[in-house]
């Protein structure tokens, strides 16, 4: 038994160390826009080892139907570097917190040409394995209703009115029958008053 | 008076199972190579059947809860029928029951009149009906009159 714990423990002490040295990126998977507008593009990271001086953050573009990747932001050794000759010269601003492992951008007065997908690649000196993730932007003319908004509030609003009439209803009926309880309590309450005065006066 | 009674169930639900039909089916517009509305249009090309998520306009997803509702009270409908038949004095009327499945066709006409006039924004000219639109009619004027025959209806021993 003891042995087996031994080993069993041996092998996770093994293992563990192997996937702690992975950086795990997270950005959003899909984000909608209006024609227009602004958009921030959000990515943090998870690492097992403390925030590094020489953190970077790095975004690059791939528009819809192309094969071709273009790097358009750089963070590293305390400056951030934005594009300033590619699609998105004066339109990207750096609003992330390196510190705080937050590497996001914001883009601004999006156009249709933006439909694209974009990746952000975070490193976490000694911590450097890890996959790039990638969120794609949709602009939209106008913002679609998501499927199936529409139906359940025309259901739900339906389906509490028909609640709400028949609690009101049940209530009518309560507070009508507590009432007319009421006043067959007093009177029965004077008929017994007025029976118990007669019979005094009869003795 | 048993005949009558098995009668009313048996339209009540044939109206109900219309209404499922009209609404799981996904047939309300079809052509030659696609049927479409009002969960999934699904195109046959190239031998294979592939099919997307509908269209998420106000007035479709209006019309599917618009149909949801109606099997929801024609449900209800049945269901308050079955607890009057024993709770209700001897003379009464199935009141409850037969405005609950009045209210349901009249969900179901609004569900099929809105589709009606509004599916030429998203239908291509070359479809037709499907069936599940037409089954949505006729669970209309069944589910009316049975609610009708619920109001008139009195309850004997």
């Amino acid at each position: 038994m003891l042995t087996f714990l031994a080993l069993a423990s041996v092998v996770l002490l093994g293992i563990v160390p192997e996937q702690s040295q992975a950086i795990v990126i997270y950005t959003g998977w899909e984000r909608h826009a209006l024609i227009g507008s602004d958009i921030r593009l959000s990515c943090s990271f998870f690492s097992w080892r403390w925030t590094s001086e020489d953190v970077t953050f790095s975004w690059t573009y791939r528009p819809d139907g192309s094969r071709d990747s273009i790097s358009i932001f750089h963070y590293t050794g305390g400056v951030a570097y934005v594009d300033n000759k590619g699609p998105f010269r004066d339109r990207l601003e750096f609003v992330g917190n390196p510190g705080r492992r937050d590497g996001s951008i914001l883009l601004k007065n999006l156009d249709f040409n933006d439909n694209g997908t974009f990746t952000c690649d975070a490193k976490n000196p000694p911590d450097i394995v890890g996959r790039p993730s990638s969120v794609r932007l949709l602009v939209f003319e106008k913002v679609p209703i998501q499927a199936g908004v529409i139906t359940g509030a025309i259901i739900g609003v339906v389906l509490g009115l028909l609640v709400l009439i028949v609690v009101i209803y049940y209530l009518m009926r309560f507070l009508v029958a507590r009432r007319v309880f009421s006043l067959s309590v007093s009177k029965h309450g004077k008929k017994k008053k007025e029976g118990s005065q007669q019979r005094q006066i009869k003795v | 008076m048993l005949l009558l009674l098995l009668g009313i169930i048996l339209l009540h639900v044939a109206a109900l199972v219309l209404l499922f039909v009209s609404t799981i089916v996904s047939v309300w517009t079809s052509s030659e190579t696609s049927t479409s509305d009002l969960w999934i249009n699904c195109t046959s090309a190239n031998g294979g059947y592939h099919c997307d998520p509908a269209s998420t306009g106000e007035w479709i997803q209006a019309v599917q809860a618009l149909m949801i509702l109606s099997i929801i009270f024609s449900c209800l409908s049945l269901l308050l029928f079955f607890i009057q038949l024993f709770t209700l004095q001897k003379g009464g009327r199935f009141f409850l029951t037969g405005t609950f499945q009045i209210l349901a066709s009249l969900f179901v006409m609004s569900g099929a009149i809105i589709y009606t006039v509004m599916s030429p924004d998203w239908v291509p000219e070359v479809s037709a009906f499907g069936y599940s639109y037409i089954l949505a009619w006729v669970a209309f004027p069944l589910a009316l009159i049975s609610g009708l025959i619920y109001v008139i209806l009195r309850k004997r021993e």
